[in-house]
């Protein structure tokens, strides 16, 4: 049996809290990995930092037959890049990875590796006409304001301000996607399976394709992966006429277990495998509505000879937007059910 | 071998969910193949012959299907398509879960609309009165069901598109007593979605060289444009398609063996859609590759249409290619 069951209390709460809190737009994911390595230094048998910048980290069971299992969160989060330098500290930029632009106007941003404080800015309502307003601002359109004093160079990356807090049941930051899955995985690290060899990889570059994951697997070659991440809720009822059918997932209703998405067909037996485990451990979980989206388990599941995927993710509504928001019950259910589910994994459940 | 497709199309096996029609061709090939195998994500591999030139043949054993979104309080059931699902072909349809389940679709607002709706605006029908009753839950999955149609010498189905490129594997693999090279039947999953199983399947077995066998489209129905291939001309040899340029030396051995041993074939050239092939062709170094296809009426429609002969024809040529030793200059070896 395992030595200890990750939870979440008040220390992650503060680990999550600084993760949030750090800065990592895809392709610069160094302070975040920086907080990731210290996390887990202690708590694995081997630790590298790859080519792309993945943290590929391996934590040996003892048993026979051990399975490797790969736990893949991604480390980045959307943002910007500036591109050009209009002088007195305005710049142009454009977006990484999905973000409507239209929750662009009037937000704080943090660019650069010292969070230098910005703004986008829009025209005040002085000054434009009715039918202006009814037009959402277009990326090209806005600036980076920084002012004339911030040294930043053309090629930085930015995103919005770190604005976390805990208020009530609920979760309230920038970058929960994926920031609550890497302290999720943080936590797996200090438990030891002695029937799985567990292969965690804090990945790169998933907001702008599944890129980290791709190597990080054909570093691995795992048995299974397990991907955990953050989904949108669409579940606000005002939207909708009627029942809302196009809800993602719910808030409130647990993790959120994936059957298919556009980048992967979640593997049957191990969706099957996972709701009975959380069934039978009156775990809450709810399955994300199939279509659309991708998350890693498309990078890793056609690597080199193929490896069987599921993917799990806490919902949080409004997702990459300056705020997102996430009910800490469902996060806290997340380590719950994932244990529950890799404390009883064993080699036939992949025999076909 | 009528027979043989009527029991293959008959089986519900969308993409990922190909359990069912992987245990009933591995029934099918157990007594014919040198070695059998299932990979990681489902593919069937049969081994025939060994230490020749390393061949890949690809065959998918996957459908394309409906896969449950939700299931409202009134038990009617939304969906979303797996693979290319055309909204055209599905009103009043019926389908058939994986769990036994059956329904038809219908579509929001009823029939007296001009406009086609998306697959957001239809449902299906399971007779359910509501959600608690409904034996469907959210990520359930269907699959069209139509009864196998026997025309003479066109032949009916859902899922011929692969189920026939399944069945001429396997008629090739039967017929095909020794081989003087090492043959790798494949029976992929997940083509529909992607060309998935290929992809990792064909970096499993590292073959010198690889054609798929898959349905392609069809020129000789009314106001159909700019596509030469016909129903009952052979089995096509492909050229291209939207996602693959074959190889030309590839093209060239197939088109000479079919000349030689006097096999009808007709030359394809398909501006869209794509087979197994692409994605063999791109894994590792590269690989060179080809396509034999049975030509197909309205393909990813619950009634696709083949021709008898082009089957058997495909399957002489597939034998054709596989028998003798594959000595070309890109071999491999």
């Amino acid at each position: 049996m395992p030595n200890k069951t990750p939870t979440i209390s008040a220390p992650q709460f503060k680990l999550l809290e600084k993760l949030c809190r750090a800065v990592g737009v895809s392709g610069g994911e160094g302070e975040v990995r920086k907080i990731v390595l210290d996390e887990i230094k202690s708590s694995v048998d081997e630790v590298k930092v790859d080519a792309l910048g993945n943290v590929l980290a391996t934590k040996k069971g003892r048993g026979a037959k051990r399975l490797r299992v790969m736990l893949d969160a991604h480390m980045d989060e959307v943002g910007f890049m500036l591109v050009a330098d209009d002088g007195e500290g305005l710049y142009r930029f454009k977006i990484i990875g999905g973000i409507d632009p239209r929750n662009l106007a009037g937000k704080q941003v943090v660019v650069g590796k010292e969070h230098f404080p910005g703004v986008i800015g829009a025209k005040p309502i002085h000054h434009t006409t009715p039918e202006e307003r009814k037009k959402p601002l277009a990326e090209d359109a806005l600036r980076i304001d920084l002012g004339p004093e911030s040294k930043i160079k053309v090629g930085e990356r930015g995103t919005f301000a770190p604005n976390f807090q805990r208020v009530g049941p609920s979760l309230m930051s920038k970058a929960l996607d994926n920031r609550l899955g890497i302290a999720t995985l943080i936590e797996f690290l200090k438990v030891s399976y002695p029937n799985v060899d567990l292969c965690a990889a804090f990945t790169v570059q998933e907001e702008i394709g599944l890129r980290g994951a791709k190597v990080a697997a054909q570093y691995f070659r795992p048995d299974l992966a397990i991907v955990i991440d953050a989904t949108p809720a669409n579940d606000l009822p005002m939207q909708f006429e009627g029942e809302n059918i196009f809800y993602n997932t719910k808030l409130g209703l647990g993790p959120a277990l994936y059957v298919s998405n556009s980048s992967a067909i979640d593997d049957p037996r191990l969706v099957c495998f996972i709701q009975d485990i959380a069934q039978k451990a009156k775990i809450p979980y709810q399955i994300r509505q199939p279509g659309g989206g991708g998350t890693n388990a498309g990078g890793i599941q056609r690597t080199v000879v193929g490896v069987p995927v599921v993917s799990i993710s806490v919902p949080h509504r409004y997702t990459h937007s300056p705020i997102s928001v996430a009910r800490i019950d469902d996060w806290k259910n997340m380590p719950a059910l994932l244990h529950a589910a890799i404390s009883q994994i064993t080699p036939a459940l992949l025999k076909r | 071998m009528k027979e043989l497709i009527h029991k293959l199309t008959d089986i519900f096996s969308p993409s990922g969910y190909e359990d069912a029609i992987r245990g009933v061709i591995r029934a099918e090939i157990k007594e014919f193949a040198d070695e059998i195998r299932v990979d990681a994500l489902g593919n069937l591999i049969a081994r025939k012959g060994k230490g020749g030139t390393r061949v890949m043949v690809a065959a998918h054993m996957d459908e394309i299907g409906l896969m449950t979104t939700h299931v409202d309080d009134k038990g009617f059931v939304r969906f979303t398509g797996i693979g290319g699902v055309y909204p055209r072909n599905l009103p009043g349809g019926r389908v058939r879960f994986v769990n036994g389940t059956r329904g038809v679709i219908g579509l929001d607002g009823g029939v007296f609309s001009n406009d086609l709706p998306p697959l957001e605006k239809m449902f299906i029908d399971v007779g359910a009165s509501s959600k608690d009753d409904c034996p469907v839950k959210t990520g359930d999955v269907a699959a069209f069901e139509r009864p196998f149609l026997d025309l003479g010498n066109r032949v009916v189905a859902k899922s011929m598109d692969d189920r026939i490129g399944c069945a001429v594997a396997i008629e090739s693999l039967r017929t095909l007593k020794s081989t003087s090279n090492e043959v790798y039947f494949v029976f992929t999953a997940q083509e529909e979605v992607g060309t998935r199983g290929a992809q990792t399947s064909a970096y499993g077995i590292d073959p010198d060289l690889g054609f798929s066998i898959d349905v392609t489209g069809w020129g000789d129905t009314p106001g159909q444009r700019d596509f030469d291939v016909a129903l009952g001309k052979g089995p096509a040899i492909k050229i291209r398609d939207g996602g693959m340029l074959s190889d030309p030396r590839i093209v060239d051995w197939m088109i000479s063996m079919a000349e030689k041993k006097k096999i009808p074939y007709q030359r394809e050239v398909l501006l869209g859609g794509t087979t197994d092939a692409r994605a063999m062709q791109l894994v590792r170094g590269g690989i060179p590759v080809g396509c034999v296809s049975v030509p197909c009426r309205y393909v990813h429609s619950p009634s696709e249409m083949i021709d008898y002969n082009d089957v058997q024809n495909a399957v002489k040529l597939t034998t054709t290619l596989l028998r003798a030793p594959i000595e070309l200059p890109f071999a491999g070896k």
